[in-house]
Parts: structure tokens; C-alpha cells; sequence
């Protein structure tokens, strides 16, 4: 058995871009669960609306693709009616943090065991490239075109601090700590929250001075920061560079979780 | 065997849910519904149910979906500002044809409105709220008896024909109390499975495809864009979006004889007739009660969508249809268009019910 057995073969050519870190993401998610063992028919992937929702389309399992924003609510449903099916949320980051961000720190306080996915492309690529909640400051999109004037969120310290159980931040350079960090996501009772920086040339990295997709990957390697490095700048008061990306296990503890299998 | 209970109406609600195997609540509280989910939340986990207050009406609403998909009967309840907010995935859930229970226990409206008094100002709503072409299916009880029947009813109806199927009550019915003889079981009329190696979304012969639940390796890719029979998106063929959109509408439409023949006729061959549902049902009766020999006829309504026309034609000397409602004349509308004799709107907004004596001289002044 391979991972790529879990793929919908009917359904391909696929509609990411060429270049499109969504893929990546996918593949090491199915990867992490082939490592599980689960069957496919106790699994089930549950998305909103974007780009990276499109993703439980392409795999044979039973999947929802839901409203803008919703999946965690409809996950909600599918885990608490029924905790013996493995659920897993593809989401981005306009689904998760914007229109779905009521629903994300609800399901992160309740720490439902379901594991989210969210592919950070930092822009809505589905629609053509606005900017979004994660949109760094002073990056152009197509409703931001003189720059971004808002702070981004922090996906993961939003996580953290609404209560769930594991969470953790890679890219689509880092595709073996990423698989290890999303089955340890499967692995820990309660919500799990695993953030997947992404490139996205078509919509962020053409109009970001990424003119290659390799430009944006060899970006988020070099400004890639291992959280523990990270903490030994800040202990020995070096100044850490806000350009950064803080990446590794940033949380994994034992609140008391809701629908957890019996 | 049955008992004898004195409920409130919104309690009949709850336990017509319970008795009619009803294993998930996901709601938000609001007025004048709260009770429901207060009763669901004491009662679900002794049944081995699930009860989650979640944190909108949206999300309420996407919860009972997902529950549905694993094949548990499951239900919301709410009011107007709620409804409104429900729209969204009502609307998913009809696209998708996922069996669900919506109560609305209706209060005045637009916006906040008035939380504590009653209205029926969301009837259209319920038929078209959300946006795009579909059907459902909406049930109003006049009496607390009726919350509970025609609650147990309405997973009937999601589970044979695969909608959301609205509760449409009112503050007036929701919170009276009454005596309601409860029945030990009610009937259950189960989920059509979908037969294994069909396709998930082709329809049967009564437009309904079998239903492919979460969990028993159907694999099935459930989406609210448009879809073919497999389930895959397909959303820029003209053809293959307008058959399922006409077969969700004719799913209803077409078996409107069957879901909507619950309705109870009184002296067809009246002259002047009611047509009323929900809590105006109960002045009405009163004011034939009172005028036993006025010869007055009365259309009630126990399902109001989809909308049994036929009923019309059983009063054959009818002259005028009158129509009370606690809202501008949502229904009256409707029932104009099926008819050629007058429809005499009567609206009545603010929260009381109609006066008998305001029925009375209604008639009085059309002689």
C-alpha cells in the first residue's frame, strides 16, 4: 500500500496551478496517515471553500466540501456524532482565519480530536489573489495594492492560546517534518493544528518578487527559524528578525479533549 | 399505551424529537426557542445522544449537517435572527440533500424584533431564504399536541426526501401549555441506503438517490457546488446544473399530494371560508365554535410548503378565502395565485392574536 492509493484517480487532471504548494501538503498529510494505518472507510476529510479545500475532492474516502469557512462546524458534527471516524479539515488561510475564525477558536477551546491541515498561501488564490488575514504587511495582492496595512495573524498562537491540544508550523520546503508533525497530530487526543506554509506563485509570488516557485521555496528555507533556536535568541536577548518564520512543534499537551474515540 | 402529560409547546417539541429517534442537537440559544435545546440538552446524553451548543446559528446548522452525514437524525432550533443566520447552510443542505430538522419558533421581526411575542413573518423565508432554486418541506402546528406530531413527522419527511424540513411554530404555540396524550413510539421511516456500486447522487424513480452514510465505505465526495451523479463538481455544464437543480425542486414538487394531504377541512361547502395554520388556527376555531350555524368553512394547514393547492378546490361555493396571519400576508399571496374567487387578507402584526370578534366582523364586512 502506498499513499497514493488513497487518491481519487478518476478525478485528475487536478485544478492547482503549476507550482502550487497544495499538493505537497496533500501528500504528506496521506503520508502520515498511511504511517497510521487507518482504513479508508473510518476516515474522513472534511474542507470549506478556496483552494485548499479542494483537496478531500481528490481522495477516496468520504468527504464534505462545505460552505465558506464552516468545515470546522460540519467536522463538528461528523466527530461528535460519531467518534470513531478519523476526521481530518483541509483548510487555508482566508477559510480558516477570516470568514471560519469564530469556528476555528471554538473548536480549538473545545479541543475536538480532529486534525486540521491549513495551507498558508498568505493570499485568496481561488479568487484571483486578495489579500487575506495572513497577507504579511506591506505585500501586494489585488486589494492591497499599494501594499498590506494590516498586521497578519499567527495562526499557531492563535491555536495556542484558544486551548488546542498540538500544534505545530512547517512549509512546503520541510515535507519530512511536516509529515511528522502531522501524524503526530494524529496521534494526540484532542485538536490538532498544523500549519503548512505554501507557495503561491500564480496569485502571492508573482506580484511578491518571487518570479520563480523556487524563489519562494528557497524563501521560506532561509527564513525558516526552528523554534528552539528561536528561544535560545530570545534568552541570550539577540534580536530576532520579524521576517522570520517560526517553525517546529510550538504545542503539544493533554487538555481534556471531547470526541475522542472509545 | 399512551399518557397524558400538561407540556409546553416547546417541550412537546423537544420530546416529539426524542421519540422520533432524534440522537443530535446543535443549536445556539435564542427566544422564544431556548427551551427546546434546554429540554434536548437534559435528555440527549441519557439516551446515548449528543447535545452541542455551538457557537452561532451558522455553525449550528453545519453541525446538524455533519451529524446527518453519519447518518444520525439531528435537528436544530431557533428563531428569526438565527433563521436568518442558517440561510447559508440550509441552502448546503439542500444542495447537497442531507436530512436535517429545523425548528423555527417564530417572533416578530425584521432584525431583533420582538424576542418574546409571536409571529408567522418568516414563511417565505422558509420557502426561499436561502439564495439559488430549490423546494423543502415546512410543517406548523397549532397546538402543543401538533409540536410533538408533527416534529416526529418532519424527520420523516428529511429522511424520505432528503431535505431540511422546517418546524415553522410560533412564540403563541411554542410556549402555551396544554394537555398533549403522548404516544410510547412513534413511527420511524428509515434512510433509503444507497445500494453499493450505484452512483451516490443518481436519482431513483422518485428523484431521490439512496443515501451513501459516513463510515460503511460508500467513499462518497459530498459538495455544495453543482455536481454530477458521482458527487464530482461540475459547475459550468448548463445542462448537467439545470437537471439537478429542477430534479431538487420536482423531488418536492411532485409529490406535493403526499407530503402536504395533511391538512383538515370543515363545511366545503361553505361560502366564506379560513385558511390559517400555526397559532391563528386557534381563533378561528374559536369563532366557528361560536357561530355553529353561520356555515363557515376553514382549510387548516398542517403543512404549509409544499403548498397543497388542491385543497383549495374542495370548497366548491366558496366566495371569498379568508386569511389570517401574523405577518402582511405571506400565505395569502401564495393562495391567490391558485384560486379565482377574492383572498381577504388578514394581517395582524405586533404579537397578539387575532380577536374573535376581529374574524367576525372581517366576515361580517365582506357579506
Amino acid at each position: 500500500m502506498s499513499f497514493e492509493d488513497w487518491y481519487r484517480q478518476d478525478r485528475l487532471p487536478h485544478i492547482f496551478c503549476a507550482g502550487c504548494g497544495n499538493g505537497t501538503i496533500i501528500n504528506c498529510t496521506l503520508a502520515a496517515i498511511e504511517q497510521m494505518d487507518w482504513k479508508k472507510e473510518d476516515t474522513v476529510f472534511v474542507s470549506g471553500i478556496g483552494c485548499s479545500s479542494r483537496a478531500p475532492g481528490y481522495i477516496v474516502t468520504d468527504s464534505l466540501h462545505t460552505t465558506h469557512g464552516r468545515a470546522l462546524a460540519f467536522a463538528t458534527g461528523v466527530k461528535m456524532a460519531n467518534p470513531d471516524l478519523n476526521v481530518v479539515v483541509f483548510t487555508g488561510d482566508g477559510d480558516l482565519a477570516a470568514i471560519g475564525g469564530n469556528h476555528f477558536i471554538h473548536a480549538c477551546r473545545r479541543n475536538i480530536d480532529i486534525t486540521v491541515v491549513c495551507m498558508n498561501n498568505q493570499i485568496y488564490g481561488m479568487t484571483g489573489g486578495q489579500g487575506s488575514p495572513t497577507t504579511p504587511k506591506g505585500c501586494l495582492s489585488s486589494t492591497t495594492p499599494y501594499g498590506c496595512a494590516e498586521i497578519p495573524f499567527d495562526l499557531c498562537e492563535l491555536a495556542i492560546a484558544a486551548g488546542a491540544n498540538y500544534v505545530s508550523r512547517w512549509t512546503s520546503y520541510h515535507v519530512k517534518e511536516l509529515e511528522k508533525a502531522v501524524r503526530a497530530g494524529f496521534e494526540t487526543p484532542g485538536f490538532s493544528f498544523i500549519e503548512a506554509l505554501v507557495q503561491c506563485p500564480t496569485a502571492f509570488g508573482r506580484r511578491n518578487k518571487f518570479r520563480q516557485v523556487s524563489d519562494q521555496i528557497e524563501y521560506m528555507k532561509s527564513h525558516a527559524l526552528i523554534r528552539a533556536k528561536r528561544d535560545r535568541m530570545i534568552e541570550a536577548g539577540e534580536h530576532v528578525p520579524e521576517d522570520m518564520i517560526v517553525v517546529g512543534e510550538l504545542a503539544r499537551r493533554n487538555r481534556p479533549a471531547m470526541g475522542v474515540k472509545p | 399505551m399512551t399518557r397524558t402529560e400538561f407540556w409546553q409547546g416547546n417541550i412537546a417539541c423537544a420530546e416529539g424529537a426524542l421519540a422520533a429517534g432524534c440522537r443530535f442537537f446543535g443549536g445556539y440559544p435564542i427566544t422564544p426557542s431556548t427551551e427546546v435545546a434546554e429540554h434536548m440538552a437534559a435528555k440527549l446524553p441519557k439516551k446515548g445522544g449528543v447535545f452541542i451548543q455551538m457557537e452561532d446559528e451558522i455553525a449550528s446548522m453545519a453541525s446538524i449537517i455533519g451529524a446527518s452525514w453519519t447518518g444520525s437524525r439531528a435537528m436544530t432550533a431557533t428563531s428569526g435572527p438565527g433563521f436568518s443566520l442558517m440561510m447559508e447552510n440550509i441552502g448546503y443542505a439542500a444542495m447537497t440533500e442531507t436530512p436535517c430538522v429545523v425548528v423555527n419558533v417564530q417572533r416578530g421581526g425584521p432584525s431583533t424584533g420582538q424576542p418574546t411575542m409571536a409571529a408567522q413573518g418568516d414563511m417565505m423565508q422558509c420557502r426561499f431564504g436561502s439564495h439559488g432554486d430549490y423546494s423543502t418541506i415546512a410543517l406548523c402546528p397549532s397546538s402543543v399536541q401538533e409540536m410533538f406530531e408533527l416534529t416526529a413527522r418532519a424527520f420523516n419527511l428529511a429522511d424520505q426526501y432528503r431535505v431540511p424540513v422546517f418546524l415553522m411554530a410560533d412564540e403563541i404555540i411554542g410556549h402555551m401549555r396544554e394537555k398533549i396524550i403522548v404516544p410510547d413510539a412513534m413511527e420511524q421511516v428509515a434512510r433509503k441506503p444507497l445500494v453499493k456500486g450505484t452512483l451516490p447522487f443518481r436519482p431513483d424513480n422518485d428523484l431521490i438517490p439512496g443515501f451513501p452514510q459516513f463510515g460503511k465505505g460508500y467513499g462518497v465526495h459530498v459538495t455544495g457546488l453543482t455536481h454530477d451523479e458521482r458527487g464530482y463538481p461540475c459547475a459550468t455544464n448548463p445542462n448537467l446544473h439545470e437537471a439537478l437543480v429542477r430534479r431538487l425542486v420536482d423531488k418536492i414538487e411532485l409529490a406535493r399530494d403526499t407530503i402536504a394531504s395533511d391538512f383538515e377541512i370543515i363545511n366545503p361547502g361553505a361560502e366564506q371560508v379560513f385558511i390559517a395554520y400555526g397559532a391563528p388556527v386557534r381563533t378561528v376555531q374559536q369563532v366557528l365554535h361560536d357561530r355553529l350555524n353561520d356555515n363557515i368553512g376553514f382549510l387548516r394547514l398542517r403543512t404549509v410548503w409544499p403548498f397543497p393547492e388542491k385543497a383549495l378546490a374542495r370548497f366548491k361555493n366558496v366566495k371569498q378565502f379568508f386569511v389570517p396571519e401574523l405577518n402582511l400576508g405571506q400565505m395569502a399571496r401564495e393562495i391567490e395565485r391558485h384560486v379565482r374567487v377574492p383572498v381577504v387578507s388578514l394581517p395582524k402584526l405586533g404579537g397578539n392574536l387575532h380577536t374573535p370578534e376581529e374574524l367576525e366582523s372581517a366576515l361580517e364586512e365582506a357579506r
